[in-house]
């Protein structure tokens, strides 16, 4: 579990998150959503330490990341696994070594039993015959599937995806939110999805928090969305004329 | 102020790059793999100009030369001394911090930009350590190397153009660069690759490794890595040229 107390950011004077407080709850997709601009990366970096909050408090299971010394932070952050909006795969490694790369940092396994492991996580995502490839030979999608498989190599608790469909098509976006959902319920992980794509969050989304302008404005399951009467969720959710007819009609129908 | 800042944030980096690594055998490897990259890949053009510029030095010596006074062996001697002295160590080092300078920051500043820097902070590795510590440790390494390549390289150049040219006979150029020799220039040169290698690397590498945005400032900050690698190479010349020849 994940616990955000009264967390506030800002650059150079400017607000970017203002007291956000949230759970996360382990085994369970958590969603962060909100438009482009909102605060979700922001709030998702200082949450994991890349950024760092001015005020408020990230505990990990009764560990407070905020008020770590250096090597807190380092043993903790072993204990996550975290997927990048670009997959921020290794270029000049292949794929292979890519997700043996923290168990050789980390570990003193063996080599071929770091293969075996990079293996059973390759396969994981359902990706076969790549090992000896390149970042920069791989489609959008597969390189976003090695980026899980690296996340989930060293067995972590928390799992952390930037905007996992981006720039994806919608069938290959499905392939990697029920990755994603089948990972945090078969090892049981705390996971916390940042996205603004509304097919995810109905998908996946068991828990959601909707932020806007830096404030965290509705909390909620994803059934819970299509029954909000909060005006910026709504302006969010339903963006288009489409989704507003869907709205109109189903509202009708109640 | 902004300078002052700036200082002090290269030198928080630079200690976070020192600080003790992960796990000595990968850095290791990744040095050897450095050495490669930046510095076996750098000997051929090293060559090409040390090779042109000796000939290049002795020519233009011998006819500024003129007078009956001045013996012709010492046109050996002068180029010998200036590619000992000041050729091999700083012309080649600004050479190097254009070459592998920029391909350092322009690596690091892409590595930052596409979060492959913020992947290894997750990982809870020091990143500033692992990419930059064996880039250090292996051009303080080779650049002597590169610089003794480049001395050798560039006095066979200027005994080339003299036989190819006519202009000085190949004794006389012998007996130059025979002639009064002070060992001690070679350990200056190579004191002074050493602290170049030093610079072109934690510099460029410290511009990479805080660019924000895309493409463009990669670029920009590849070039700005450059030049100011280049004016601190100019300013360390003249400190340790007044600490060690003074």
């Amino acid at each position: 579990m994940i616990e955000v107390e009264h967390l506030y950011k800002s650059f150079a004077g400017v607000p970017v998150l203002e007291d956000i407080s949230v759970t996360f709850e382990r085994g369970k997709t958590n969603l962060i959503i909100g438009r482009s601009g909102s605060g979700k990366t922001v709030l998702m970096k200082c949450i994991v330490g890349l950024h760092e909050a001015d005020q408020g408090a990230v505990i990990f299971d009764n560990r407070n990341f905020v008020g770590m010394n250096f090597t807190g932070r380092k043993e903790l952050r072993k204990e996550i696994g975290m997927m990048f909006q670009g997959g921020a795969l290794f270029d000049s490694l292949t794929v292979e070594e890519n997700v043996i790369f923290p168990l050789s940092m980390f570990t003193q396994m063996p080599w071929d039993e770091k293969r075996e492991r990079a293996n059973v996580c390759l396969k994981r995502v359902n990706l076969d015959n790549v090992n000896k490839l390149f970042p920069g030979e791989l489609s959008g999608g597969m390189k976003k599937r090695v980026a899980i498989a690296r996340a989930i190599v060293q067995n972590p608790r928390y799992l952390f995806c930037d905007e996992p469909n981006s720039g994806l098509d919608p069938k290959t976006a499905l392939v990697i939110d029920d990755l994603i959902s089948e990972i945090t319920h078969d090892y049981s992980i705390t996971t916390v999805v940042n996205t603004h794509d509304m097919n995810s969050v109905m998908e996946i989304g068991q828990k959601v928090i909707f932020i806007h302008q830096g404030f965290k404005c509705w909390e909620g399951t994803r059934e819970e969305i299509l029954d909000s009467d909060n005006e910026h969720l709504n302006d969010f959710v339903f963006a288009s004329n489409f989704a507003k007819k869907i709205k109109s009609l189903t509202s009708k129908d109640s | 102020m902004k300078t002052i800042s700036a200082f002090g944030k290269y030198i928080i980096f630079v200690t976070r790059v020192f600080s003790r690594p992960e796990k000595t055998k990968i850095y290791l490897q990744q040095t050897i793999r450095e050495i490669d990259s930046l510095g076996i890949n750098s000997i051929g053009i090293v060559i090409v100009i040390s090779i042109f510029i000796g000939a290049v030095i002795t020519l233009q010596t011998r006819y500024n030369l003129e007078s009956s006074w001045i013996p012709l062996y010492l046109i050996g001697l002068t180029a010998r001394d200036t590619i000992l002295l000041e050729f091999s160590s700083t012309m080649v080092g600004l050479i190097l911090a254009g070459k592998v300078g920029s391909n350092i920051a322009s690596e690091i500043g892409h590595m930052r930009i596409t979060e492959q820097i913020d992947a290894l902070e997750m990982m809870g590795i020091n990143s500033a350590s692992y990419l930059i510590l064996p880039k250090i440790l292996a051009t303080m390494v080779f650049n002597p190397v590169l610089t003794i390549i480049s001395m050798v390289v560039g006095i066979f150049g200027g005994w080339m153009a003299c036989i190819v040219t006519g202009a000085l006979s190949s004794s006389d150029y012998i007996y130059g660069i025979q002639y009064w020799f002070i060992p001690f220039y070679i350990t200056y040169a190579l004191v002074k690759t050493v602290v170049y290698a030093f610079i072109i690397t934690s510099v460029t590498a410290f511009h990479g490794y805080y660019v924000q945005g895309g493409a463009l400032e990669v670029g920009r900050c590849s070039t700005r890595g450059v030049v100011y690698s280049s004016i601190l190479i100019l300013l360390a010349d003249v400190i340790l040229t007044q600490l060690m020849l003074a």
